[in-house]
């Protein structure tokens, strides 16, 4: 924080030595009682410092170059009206705000803060609360989401909205913000070079992530926790995803992480645990998963069609009841250097390779597939006895599926 | 009653027969541990060992035990003591014994290499228990059997069927039955169905521990209620009474009426 704090003001002095912006005192005895008021006289490039107190407005609109900074958290409560701050200028600031009661609308998404068609704008230390939708950006670029606590009270999908939702965006960075019980934690629609970073989002009612026609983006270092539905990535290509954890996403229909129509990204030393499925991929192609580890998943990775060329290497797979399901006999997807916790081979030779190759794939989970209430028989003898003859010799399950270098050895 | 239970009890102690039991446990414990080196994954292996082996040892030890000690039986039985006695302190002693083995043999090693600092000792717990209570049914099973046929041969046929029934055959049909009736809502048959077999049933049981992210992947609100909550537990352990109490009360009724 202390480098963060110091970063600021020399940005903050960068600012006002170029445009020698005022400041502009906001309270209930000061001259001017309310935001909405300080906007309209502050000229461009000046500071509103709001003191603390509780300010009932909704609907401001910040058509200025403004730096708004709140000091002591005050509350700007929106009475369930509507919408709350909307940004239409370049180069504004919002930083230290508590924003509650954004009003909820079937027809219009409301949002706590609205950047429209800006750019270089900043938003941080902000806490919301009771939100429809928490932070919005609309065709804006080259911003920065740094440092929010966004914590919803979203129970249905149908009338919630999202933490933070970036629709046609461009060069922007999410990052260290916490985002909670609303219904998508971090939504990107159409935005292109995004950084979201070590973020938090969890106990969200839908997805943590979700994503769809956004390419070139990376994600690290995030939590994505207890999501109703996990993480659900979609139409992207050029996607990396590095060093994130996925946990606790329990449910029929709940993934550590969906992939669907992902083309040309890297996934590497992110961490998969406990979750129904680690990962769902489908119609997903040239995808490098690298230095992951799937640890006590229901299913480690479910391939469900059209995925090719995906190469798995290097990755631990560790105590999931399945490791691989596939529900087709075609597969055109390699795996390599992989450990394997299932692995029963042995190393004459002592390279730290086993001699013989490992079959992902158990017959067991094809029959799951199939009739899924056989799913009560997990890990009983009869089981392991038909997986063992099909080990042997596989008739249900892809023949060229298999790990031909398993390591004897987790890799750390 | 408590007399012929520690008689029983002693008597197998001197056999030695609870020591290598207890021994082959310990050494398994031992050997699973050294080779992993984990104890999470020791538990999972330690589970397919306990579902097969325990009924097993449990159903050829009760066989073994009751026509072994036949003579001593018919001894006791003119003596005035009462038959439930006699039978009931027998039984306790033979599966006391072996679930005091299988606690204690597999319980050292695992305590000695960390267990209980480790967030598993739920699994194994339940592990334990599930173990216990296996014995308890297998040999409430095999003195049944053994009441019923004076030939040991058949005896022995009938009790090694019932393992191999129980422990293999059962889920086979099971497994067909599911896939035959596949277009059918299997939720409540598949459940029931568990809960007829006492291994699955205590198979079930653990992996409400080990498993329950890939339990959850069914779409079933039967299921989701059964897994998802406690209620899965509280009904297999409870069925799990049930399936204790009705051999034992069965064994208690036939030696009541059997004419020696």
């Amino acid at each position: 924080m202390n480098v963060w704090n110091k970063l600021l003001l020399i940005l903050f002095m960068a600012f006002g030595a170029a445009s020698h912006g005022s400041t502009l005192e906001i309270c209930s005895t000061c001259p001017i009682k309310s935001i909405k008021e300080g906007i309209d006289q502050a000229q461009a490039y000046d500071t509103l410092l709001i003191k603390k107190g509780t300010y009932l407005e909704f609907d401001i609109i910040v058509d200025k170059p403004l730096t708004i900074i709140g000091k002591d958290y005050p509350v700007v409560d929106g009475e369930d009206q509507g919408e709350i701050f909307t940004v239409t200028s370049d180069n504004v600031t919002i930083d230290g705000l508590f924003i509650i009661n954004v009003g909820t609308s079937y027809t219009s998404d409301y949002a706590a803060i609205r950047v429209v068609k800006s750019k270089n704008f900043l938003i941080q230390n902000v806490v919301l609360e009771k939100l429809f939708f928490g932070i919005y950006l609309e065709k804006s670029t080259d911003g920065r989401v740094f440092h929010n606590k966004i914590i919803g009270d979203a129970v249905e999908e149908f009338n919630s909205g999202n933490g933070i939702q970036l629709w046609y965006c461009q060069n922007v960075s999410v990052e260290n913000n916490i985002v909670q019980h609303v219904r998508d934690g971090i939504y990107l629609e159409f935005s292109d070079q995004i950084v979201i970073k070590n973020n938090i989002s969890t106990n969200n009612v839908r997805y943590g992530l979700h994503f769809m026609f956004s390419n070139d983006d990376l994600y690290q270092d995030n939590t994505f926790e207890n999501n109703g539905a996990g993480v659900a990535v979609m139409f992207s290509k050029k996607i990396k995803m590095y060093n994130n954890t996925f946990k606790k996403n329990w449910g029929a229909a709940s993934f550590g992480m969906l992939l669907k129509e992902i083309n040309d990204s890297e996934i590497i030393g992110n961490t998969f645990e406990e979750n129904t499925v680690g990962i769902s991929i489908e119609g997903s192609n040239r995808i490098n998963y690298k230095e992951n580890d799937f640890v006590n998943n229901g299913w480690a990775l479910k391939v469900r069609g059209a995925c090719y060329s995906n190469v798995f290497s290097s990755n631990n797979f560790l105590y999931n009841s399945f490791d691989v399901s596939y529900n087709s006999k075609l597969n055109d997807n390699s795996f390599s250097g992989n450990y394997w916790s299932n692995y029963t081979g042995y190393d004459l030779d002592k390279n730290g390779v086993g001699d013989v190759p490992y079959r992902p794939v158990k017959l067991f989970s094809y029959i799951v597939n199939r009739t899924p209430e056989t799913i009560v028989l997990l890990r009983s003898l009869f089981m392991d006895i038909i997986d063992f003859s099909e080990k042997v010799s596989p008739v249900f399950t892809p023949d060229n599926l298999r790990d031909n270098s398993p390591l004897m050895k987790k890799l750390q | 009653m408590l007399k012929i239970l520690k008689y029983s009890f002693y008597d197998l102690m001197r056999s030695r027969w609870s020591y290598v039991y207890f021994i082959f446990y310990l050494l398994l414990g031992f050997v699973l541990l050294f080779l992993n080196n984990d104890v999470s994954k020791a538990v999972i292996t330690l589970m397919n060992i306990i579902i097969v082996l325990v009924p097993l040892i449990a159903t050829i030890f009760g066989v073994m035990y009751y026509y072994n000690s036949k003579e001593f039986t018919e001894l006791l039985l003119a003596q005035p003591i009462k038959r439930t006695s006699i039978f009931l302190g027998q039984y306790l002693g033979v599966s006391g014994s072996l679930a005091m083995s299988l606690v204690l043999g597999l319980g050292i090693p695992f305590t000695l290499y960390g267990l209980l600092k480790s967030n598993a000792i739920w699994d194994f717990s339940l592990l334990l228990v599930a173990g216990a209570f296996l014995t308890f049914i297998f040999t409430a099973l095999a003195f049944n059997i053994a009441l019923s046929n004076e030939n040991k041969i058949k005896g022995f046929g009938y009790a090694v069927l019932l393992w191999l029934f129980l422990a293999v055959i059962y889920d086979g049909i099971f497994l067909i039955s599911l896939i035959i009736f596949e277009e059918y809502p299997l939720d409540n048959f598949s459940l029931v169905s568990t809960m007829l077999n006492p291994i699955d049933l205590s198979r079930t049981l653990i992996l409400l521990k080990l498993d329950i992210s890939a339990l959850l992947g069914y779409t079933g609100a039967v299921f989701k209620k059964f897994f998802g909550t406690n209620f899965g537990f509280f009904v297999s352990m409870g069925v799990l009474m049930i399936w204790t109490i009705l051999p034992v009360w069965r064994m208690v009724h036939k030696a009541k009426r059997k004419d020696f």
